[in-house]
C-alpha cells in the first residue's frame, strides 16, 4: 500500500481535466481519471505514469447517468483525498432556447450532475473526518447574460451549491473549493472569440486547482482580472444590464 | 485563412490553421499543400503550409518512459521546455538542446537542432530511435536507422516536408543535476576566438558570443563559454540538485520602434556586455541549465525587440578550411554597417546526420538584423560569400535565401526530393519554405 495522496478527476479527457490530472501527479498524488470512455483515456494514464511515476486508475463515470453515482462511488479501491469535478457543457444558447432537450443537457451536466456527485462524496468526506472537494464553475455563474443564461443559470446553481456545502462541510473538517476559470483556451472555447488578455491556457488552471488545494482557498478566480472585471458586472444595475450586448 | 509567421516575424502570409485533436484528425487536415507546425520557433516560413498549417501542440503526451535507460517514447507536439521540467528532476536531459527551450520535439526534429555540443556530440536526430510518420501519401510508418531508413534520415532535418511526425522514441542523457560547469574566456578578435574553440573541442559544450559592432583590431572579439555537466558535489551549499525553470520574468510588451536599435545602443550594450564578461573569464563557476542553455528564453517576445517588421536572422556554416578568412570578410562588412544586434553567435559544428541537416564540419555564424532598408541585398552579398566558401545557410533561421544559395549549399537536394516523391507523389506536403526554395515551379 501506499501512503500518497490520492484526487480523482471527474470528466478527465477535457482539456482542464488533463491539465489537472498533471498538476497533482507532478504533486506526487496518485491519481484516477472517471470519464464517459476509459479506452479514450488510456493515452493520458499512460502519459501520466511514464512523466511522474504515479498510481493511475481508470474509472467510467457518466455525469448525466445520476442512477449509476451510488454505485460509481461505491466502487472506488479506496476513497480519495480529493474530488475535482470538471465536468460541464457549454451547449449552444440559441439552440437551448427552443429545443428542450438540449438545454436540460446544458443544465443536467453543469448543475445537476456536477452538484449530486459532490455532495454524495462529502457525505463519505465527513463521515471519514477530511478531504477537498473542488467544483469548476464559471465567471458565467455571477450574473446572467442574454448570451449564454442558460449555461449561466446552471453554473450560478453550482456555485450556489458549493458554497453551501463548504458552510456545511468546513465544520467536520472537509474543504469546498469552486474554480472560476473565466477564458480558457480549451476545446471547448475552440472557434470563439476570447480576449487575450482575460484568457489563460488550461495547464494553468490545473495548477490553480492544486495552489487552492494546498492552500485551502474558497473560491479562485483564475486570472484575477477577472475578479474585477466580475464585480464591475455584478454591480450594474439591472436596468443598464438588460441594455447591453453580450 | 489566418496570418501566420514565425519567430522572426517575416514574411506574414495567409495559411489556413487547423489543430487537430487525434492522429486521425491530422491524417485527415492533409490535403494539398500541407505541412505541420509546433510551437512555431522557426524565424522564416519553414512551418508555414503553402495553403494549409496543422498545429501540433496540443498532442504532449509521453508515451513511455524506461527510467533505467532514458529511454522514452513521445507525441511529437510535446515543448522541449516540458521534457526538461518533467524529466530533469528525474535525472535526465535531452542530449542536445538548441537555445531556446520552447521548441517542440516535432520541430527539433524536422530542424535537426544543433546545440552548443555538435562538434563532439551530433545534433538532435543523432538520439532519435524511430519515428511515426504520417507521409503526404496517407501511410503511417515507422521509421528507423533499420526500417523505412531512407524516409528515417529524410525526415531528420527534412524541415517536415516528408511528412508530419507523430511520435518518436529517442534516448535522454543520464544527469547528476541540472546545472553547468561554466568557464568564460576572453578573445580579443576573431582569430583568438577561432583558436579558443579549435582548442577547447574536448569540452562538452562550447559557443562564442561575438561583438558584432567592433572593428579594425577589435573585430571579432568575443567571450566563449564552455560548460559541461556538473556532479552534486559541484553544486553551492543547499542548492536543489535541479533549478526551476521560471517563466521569464521580464517581457517585451509591445513592439519597440526601429529606433530603439541603433549604432549607438548596441554599441555601449556590447561594449559592457564584453568587459562583465571579459572580467569573469578564466575561472569556472556552477550556473544553473536555464541561464547557460537558453540565455534569450529569460525575456518573454524578445523578438518584440525588432519592431513591427521583423527580423532575420542569418546563420551560416563554412567549412573549417579557410573559414577565418570568409568569416573576418562577413564580420568586417556587417560591422561597417553597423546595424546587427547585440551579440552573434559563433561555434564549431561537426558532421549532420540527416539528408538535408544543416550542420557540416566547420564554424557557424549567426547574426541578427532588423527588417529595414536594404537588408535583402546586402543578405545576398553575404550568401555569395557563403556560397564560394562552400556553405550554406540554416533553413529553421531561413526566411529570404534564393534557390542558386539553396541548391549550391545542399547538393544532396536531388537524393532528398527523390524519398519526398516516393513518399508523397502527389506532392501534398509543401511549406511556404519548400514553395520558395525546393518545389517545380
Amino acid at each position: 500500500m501506499t501512503s500518497r495522496k490520492s484526487a480523482i478527476v471527474l470528466g478527465g479527457s477535457s482539456d482542464i481535466g488533463r491539465a489537472a490530472a498533471r498538476a497533482f501527479a507532478k504533486a506526487g498524488y496518485d491519481v484516477a481519471l472517471a470519464g464517459r470512455d476509459v479506452a479514450a483515456l488510456e493515452p493520458d494514464a499512460a502519459d501520466l505514469r511514464a512523466r511522474y511515476a504515479v498510481e493511475v486508475g481508470l474509472h467510467k463515470f457518466d455525469v448525466l447517468d445520476t442512477a449509476s453515482f451510488d454505485g460509481f462511488v461505491a466502487g472506488l479501491p479506496a476513497l480519495p483525498d480529493v474530488v475535482i469535478s470538471i465536468v460541464g457543457l457549454l451547449g449552444v444558447q440559441q439552440d437551448a432556447e427552443s429545443d428542450l432537450t438540449h438545454a436540460t443537457a446544458i443544465m443536467r451536466s453543469n448543475y445537476e450532475g456536477p452538484a449530486l456527485i459532490l455532495g454524495l462524496f462529502a457525505e463519505k468526506f465527513l463521515a471519514r473526518g477530511s478531504g477537498t472537494l473542488v467544483g469548476v464553475s464559471s465567471v458565467a455563474g455571477d450574473r446572467g447574460r442574454a448570451s449564454n443564461y442558460v449555461y449561466g443559470s446552471a453554473k450560478a446553481g453550482f456555485s450556489a451549491f458549493l458554497s453551501g456545502l463548504r458552510a456545511r462541510a468546513s465544520r467536520g473538517g472537509v474543504h469546498v473549493v469552486t474554480v472560476k476559470p473565466g477564458f480558457v483556451r480549451t476545446r471547448m472555447t475552440e472557434g470563439m472569440k476570447l480576449i487575450g488578455p482575460l484568457t489563460v491556457e488550461a495547464p494553468v488552471v490545473g495548477d490553480a486547482i492544486l495552489a487552492a488545494v494546498e492552500n485551502k482557498t474558497d473560491v479562485v478566480y483564475v486570472s484575477g482580472k477577472w475578479r474585477l472585471v466580475m464585480l464591475i458586472i455584478k454591480t450594474l444595475p439591472e436596468a443598464v444590464f438588460k441594455k447591453l450586448k453580450f | 485563412m489566418t496570418l501566420v509567421s514565425g519567430w522572426g516575424r517575416f514574411p506574414v502570409v495567409d495559411s489556413d490553421v487547423l489543430r487537430p485533436r487525434s492522429f486521425a484528425a491530422v491524417g485527415e487536415a492533409v490535403s494539398s499543400g500541407t505541412v505541420a507546425r509546433g510551437n512555431g520557433r522557426a524565424y522564416g516560413d519553414a512551418a508555414i503550409g503553402a495553403v494549409r498549417t496543422v498545429g501540433m501542440t496540443g498532442f504532449d503526451r509521453v508515451r513511455s518512459f524506461d527510467p533505467v535507460t532514458g529511454r522514452i517514447r513521445l507525441e511529437a507536439g510535446i515543448l522541449l521546455s516540458d521534457l526538461i521540467d518533467t524529466f530533469g528532476p528525474r535525472g535526465f536531459l535531452p542530449f542536445v538542446v538548441p537555445g531556446t527551450r520552447f521548441v517542440s520535439i516535432g520541430g527539433a526534429i524536422a530542424a535537426d537542432v544543433h546545440g552548443k555540443n555538435h562538434h563532439c556530440e551530433g545534433g538532435f536526430g543523432r538520439y532519435v530511435d524511430s519515428l511515426l510518420l504520417r507521409t503526404g501519401q496517407g501511410e503511417v510508418i515507422e521509421a528507423s536507422r533499420e526500417q523505412n531508413s531512407e524516409a528515417f534520415f529524410a525526415t531528420v532535418g527534412g524541415m517536415g516536408l516528408t511528412g508530419i511526425i507523430l511520435e518518436a522514441t529517442m534516448r535522454l542523457r543520464p544527469v547528476e543535476t541540472g546545472w553547468i560547469r561554466e568557464r568564460v574566456i576572453s578573445a580579443s578578435d576573431l582569430d583568438a576566438a577561432m583558436r579558443a574553440l579549435e582548442a577547447s573541442d574536448e569540452a562538452t559544450y562550447s559557443v562564442a558570443w561575438i561583438d558584432c559592432v567592433a572593428r579594425g583590431r577589435d573585430l571579432g572579439r568575443s567571450l566563449i563559454y564552455l560548460g559541461e555537466h556538473a556532479g552534486k558535489g559541484e553544486l553551492p551549499d543547499g542548492a536543489d540538485a535541479f533549478p526551476v525553470g521560471k517563466d521569464p520574468r521580464l517581457s517585451v510588451p509591445v513592439d519597440l520602434p526601429s529606433m530603439a536599435l541603433n549604432r549607438t545602443s548596441v554599441r555601449a550594450f556590447n561594449e559592457l556586455y564584453y568587459r562583465m564578461g571579459a572580467r569573469r573569464s578564466g575561472g569556472s563557476h556552477v550556473v544553473s541549465l536555464y541561464p547557460y542553455f537558453f540565455p534569450l528564453d529569460g525575456i518573454g517576445g524578445w523578438n518584440r525587440i525588432y519592431g513591427k517588421r521583423g527580423f532575420l536572422q542569418h546563420q551560416c556554416v563554412i567549412p573549417e578550411q579557410g573559414a577565418g578568412a570568409v568569416l573576418g570578410e562577413i564580420l568586417d562588412r556587417v560591422a561597417r554597417r553597423g546595424d546587427a544586434s547585440f551579440l552573434a553567435v559563433l561555434k564549431k559544428l561537426g558532421q549532420g546526420d540527416g539528408i538535408l541537416s544543416f550542420p557540416l564540419p566547420g564554424y557557424t555564424l549567426a547574426l541578427d538584423f532588423p527588417v529595414k532598408g536594404d537588408i535583402l541585398n546586402f543578405l545576398d552579398e553575404i550568401d555569395r560569400l557563403v556560397v564560394a566558401a562552400g556553405g550554406r545557410l540554416y533553413l529553421a533561421k531561413d526566411a529570404r535565401q534564393s534557390r542558386t544559395t539553396f541548391a549550391a549549399g545542399y547538393p544532396a537536394l536531388q537524393r532528398f526530393n527523390a524519398i519526398r516523391k516516393s513518399l508523397d507523389p502527389a506532392g501534398n506536403i509543401r511549406s511556404k519554405l519548400s514553395q520558395r526554395l525546393f518545389d517545380e515551379v
